[in-house]
């Protein structure tokens, strides 16, 4: 395997997750090309977030396999996972409440970091310049997000549309290929869903990260996603280009509530 | 108006990443720790070094050492007595064994030797967490005391069953030992203590203090970027057991002199606790300044009825500053959970937009 | 080697040689396994309710046996006594849930934890300070004799802390199951916010566990005290009421039974077969060890719910 050949990014096969007599996620098989906006819907409980959990290696699936650029990746734990290349973001966000603004995107930088705990503690030679390296690159993030005037807030004072953004940047400054977005727009009003849109755009075009994302609101969906996969009940039940999605008959029964035969 | 940053503009981002960023405070901290090195020992008398500053620096060295593993990496401990204990008869030990050996190296070796019964106790950290972890802790408290207790090796088969400082130099001054005066004993602890103070600043405002925070505010998030937990909290109990034993030390040979395994018990491992929740889960100078607030507090509450001419049995004494520990553990968890160093923190904040309300 | 193997061994053979001693110390073992379910309970209860891990429950426990003394030595009689020390129970649990938990509510379960360790320094010291710090005795009016029952010795005050334990433990079962407050406790202790939706009101029931979790605290005060008499090292015998939540699981009334027992005849039988090899006073440390290893293998006790972590 090699560059040469771009195959998926991700590829999620006939996965299967059980907990207990429930079954989240049943057969579920998908790709996630390079360079694409993928955006995953479904009714609730349909098992997004279980999928996007399997990925981020916090569940494992009794059945099927999942492949990171080319290479199988089924029993990773999450920070295994993070080392290659993959970074999240929640549903209700989880950011570091008790530190500063800076110091949680400077968590994204951790992986990067080398060094020894002596040369930590008397911070001097490669241990205070690997700092000052990691900060500028977290600033300019900062800029690119528009957060500059929070760097020292601590993040749990902050109001929860501002979280989820400083949440994206801790992830953006892991420099991930695929990035995992959970509902990053849940409980924001239209002008913070416009921004977060452009944000999520702009990652996509300036760094080039692969983005899958999880998302409620149609419109949104629609706008900013190249190809839109669709779970309900734990099965993939369509999977195409939004147009394709939105005529979709599977889809609209789903969403409408038609019996399951 | 003294207390200004106006027109202290950051250039640079390691300006930004010092410790003190503020030259005000820069000058006075440097001030005062030369002052801290100095005016005792030329100024106070035998009791206020032996009774309240050579204890002072070597709890808040443990303090410090707790503080990094509860208020940074979140790991609640109850075992700081045990863990100070294995310093402490490992620095007799290995000072009775290799008598040439600089008392310094013995000290860390000491802590060394803590740290990796730290880790032995800390490996439960990894599948639980809060008061199950803290139940864990106990074990080792009172393992520990225990298997000093009954074994008569650590003690050299003394048949007192207690450690003693041998006298040993240092640049040919006396250290340890009874003939050992109080202010060279003052000098050598609080020197530790400077040198592990720096130490444990720059390590919880780089790498290891982001990855020790995540793991304690979010573990889970702290997972997906990256962060191994067992690894991260092995490495808290280590290093926060080798200040511990450190401090352990310490307490036998330049302190107490001498000590059994009482001196170790439960109520030492509160002791360290309370000053960490009074000065400041999280904070490197409420460690010192909790530290300070416990050896005061008892000092206080004996010299203050007798400066009012009222004289209070020792027992009374005793519970009233237990009913006082606990009464201010229950306040400052209400009032102030970020204990002494917020409020210190605030105080400056006032003093920095003084004299102008806003 | 094989003489240290001897050594564990050997043990076992003293078991079997003589079954008649072995019985005894087995019934020492239930005796002391009772006493920390009885301290234990009172955990759970406020655990169960209000999510709250009360370390200061031994404390309450001295405190509990300390006021009832107290007020004997007073010349009070003995049913006087015992009502009034109710009744200062149920103010304590007034006065904790005004003045520690309610401005604390919400706060991290972390805080509550020292909060009850900071209570517990201060009932200490307060109840010392009020009826002093020596030893005490209390007379309950059963002789601390034995009897013999198939040639096996049986103490009497033992058997009847047994029955008052198991008498209680019942009661607490039947008030949970079947009475209304009961289940609002129940309900409470399954989700804050939904039971106080429902109309459930919160401080009320903390005030009530509280106060249960006293009655309890007399309980073993008394038995803990009638045995060993009442001075500080009640608390730190109480202490071992950790352990055994660990084995039972934190929610779980039978599991603080099941847990007193296993580490009440655990130490014991460790204690006086096995002691002897290393010096003895192994009592003090198995209790602990035994549940960092159990907490290593089943982290939700014997009876607790599974911990399930949401993502």
């Amino acid at each position: 395997m090699s560059g040469a050949t771009p195959g998926p990014l991700l590829e999620v096969d006939g996965v299967s997750v059980r907990f207990g007599a429930l079954l989240a996620l049943q057969q579920v098989s998908l790709t996630v090309q390079p360079g694409e906006v993928l955006a995953i819907i479904g009714p609730n409980g349909a098992g997004k977030t279980t999928l996007l959990n399997v990925i981020s290696g916090f569940y494992h699936p009794y059945q099927g396999r999942i492949r990171f650029a080319g290479r199988d990746r089924t029993w990773l734990r999450p920070p295994d996972v993070a080392a290659l290349g993959i970074a999240r973001t929640f549903q209700n966000v989880a950011l570091f409440r008790g530190m500063s603004v800076l110091d949680n995107i400077m968590t994204g930088r951790l992986l990067r970091m080398r060094g020894n705990v002596l040369l930590d503690a008397l911070w001097w030679g490669p241990a205070r310049r690997q700092e000052l390296e990691h900060r500028a690159f977290v600033e300019r993030i900062i800029d690119f997000l528009e957060i500059q005037a929070i760097r020292k807030t601590p993040a749990g004072r902050l109001p929860y549309g501002l979280q989820k953004r400083v949440e994206l940047a801790r992830a953006l400054a892991a420099e991930p290929q695929l990035l995992l977005l959970d509902e990053p727009m849940a409980g924001m009003n239209v002008e913070e869903k416009e921004d977060m849109c452009r944000f999520i755009l702009d990652v996509n075009d300036e760094f080039d990260t692969t983005i899958a994302l999880i998302e409620h609101d149609m419109g949104v969906v629609m706008d900013i996603s190249d190809r839109v996969i669709v779970l309900d009940y734990g099965r993939k039940i369509a999977d195409g280009t939004p147009e394709q999605v939105r005529k979709d008959q599977a889809v609209l029964d789903a969403y409408l509530g038609v019996a399951h035969d | 108006m003294i207390y200004r940053e106006a027109g202290q503009f950051k250039t640079s981002y390691a300006a930004d990443q010092a410790i003190f960023p503020i030259l005000q405070d820069r000058m006075l901290v440097t001030l005062g720790i030369l002052a801290a090195f100095v005016v005792p020992p030329l100024v106070a008398n035998e009791y206020w070094l032996q009774a309240v500053l050579i204890p002072l620096t070597i709890y808040a060295l443990a303090a410090l050492g707790l503080n990094l593993l509860t208020g940074y990496a979140g790991q609640l401990s109850l075992g700081t007595g045990g863990f100070m204990a294995v310093g402490a008869y490992a620095a007799f030990k290995l000072a009775t064994a290799f008598p040439w050996l600089n008392i310094l190296v013995v000290f860390g070796l000491a802590g060394l030797m803590a740290a990796m019964v730290g880790i032995l106790f800390g490996i439960p950290s990894l599948r639980i967490k809060g008061f199950y972890l803290a139940v864990a802790t106990l074990a080792a408290q009172f393992f520990l005391v225990w298997l000093f207790n009954k074994v008569p090796w650590f003690v050299n088969y003394a048949s007192s069953g207690t450690i003693t400082a041998p006298p040993r130099t240092m640049l040919g001054v006396m250290v340890t030992g009874p003939q050992a005066t109080a202010p060279v004993r003052y000098v050598v602890a609080l020197g530790v203590l400077a040198l592990f103070a720096l130490v444990a600043k720059n390590l919880v405002r780089g790498r290891m203090g982001r990855s020790w925070m995540a793991i304690r505010d979010r573990d889970i998030a702290a997972e997906i970027i990256g962060v191994r937990p067992l690894r991260t909290k092995l490495l808290a109990f280590a290093i926060s057991s080798f200040y511990c034993g450190v401090a352990g030390a310490e307490l036998v040979f330049l302190y107490l002199g001498s000590a059994e395994t009482l001196a170790f018990d439960i109520t030492l491992s509160f002791l360290v606790l309370f000053m960490v929740i009074i000065g400041g889960l999280g904070s490197i100078l409420g460690s010192l300044l909790g530290a300070a607030f416990i050896v005061l507090i008892p000092i206080f509450l004996t010299n203050a009825p007798h400066h009012l001419g009222l004289a209070l049995p020792v027992a009374l004494q005793k519970q009233i500053e237990l009913m006082v520990f606990g009464a201010l553990i229950i306040f400052f968890l209400i009032v102030e959970p970020h204990g002494l160093a917020r409020l210190w923190q605030i105080g400056k904040e006032k003093l920095r937009l003084w004299p102008f309300p806003h | 080697m094989t003489e240290v193997l001897a050594g564990l061994v050997a043990p076992f053979a003293d078991i079997a040689s003589s079954p008649r001693f072995f019985a005894e110390v087995l019934i020492g073992g239930v005796a002391a396994g009772l006493m920390y379910s009885l301290v234990a309970l009172g955990f759970v209860l406020i655990f169960k309710a209000s999510g709250v891990f009360n370390f200061a429950q031994g404390v309450m426990v001295l405190f509990a046996a300390l006021t009832l003394v107290g007020l004997i030595e007073r010349g009070i009689p003995v049913a006087v006594a015992l009502a009034l020390t109710v009744l200062v129970m149920v103010l304590l649990a007034f006065a904790i849930e005004r003045i520690v938990l309610r401005p604390l509510v919400n706060q991290e379960y972390i805080i509550l934890f020292m909060a009850t360790i900071g209570l517990n320094f201060f009932l200490e010291g307060f109840g010392e300070m009020v009826w002093g710090a020596n030893v005490k005795r209390l007379d309950v009016g059963i002789p601390d004799t034995s009897f013999k029952v198939a040639g096996v010795l049986v103490n009497r005050l033992e058997l009847t802390a047994a029955v008052t334990a198991a008498v209680l433990v019942t009661a607490l079962a039947v008030f949970f199951q079947k009475t209304r407050i009961g289940r609002a406790l129940r309900a409470v202790a399954d989700d804050h916010e939904a039971a106080l939706s429902i109309g459930i009101p919160l401080r009320t029931i903390w005030t009530v566990v509280w106060s249960v979790a006293g009655l309890v605290a007399i309980v073993a005060g008394i038995m803990w005290g009638a045995k060993s008499g009442v001075q500080f090292s009640l608390s730190l015998i109480a202490l071992k009421a950790l352990p055994v939540l660990i084995l039972g699981g934190f929610t779980s009334v039978p599991g603080a039974i099941a847990g007193g027992l296993i580490i009440g005849v655990g130490e014991k039988i460790a204690e006086v077969y096995w002691g002897p090899l290393v010096g003895g006073a192994i009592e003090n440390w198995f209790a602990y060890v035994l549940a960092l290893a159990f907490l290593l293998f089943r982290p939700q006790g014997l009876f607790g719910e599974r911990i399930i972590e949401r993502v």
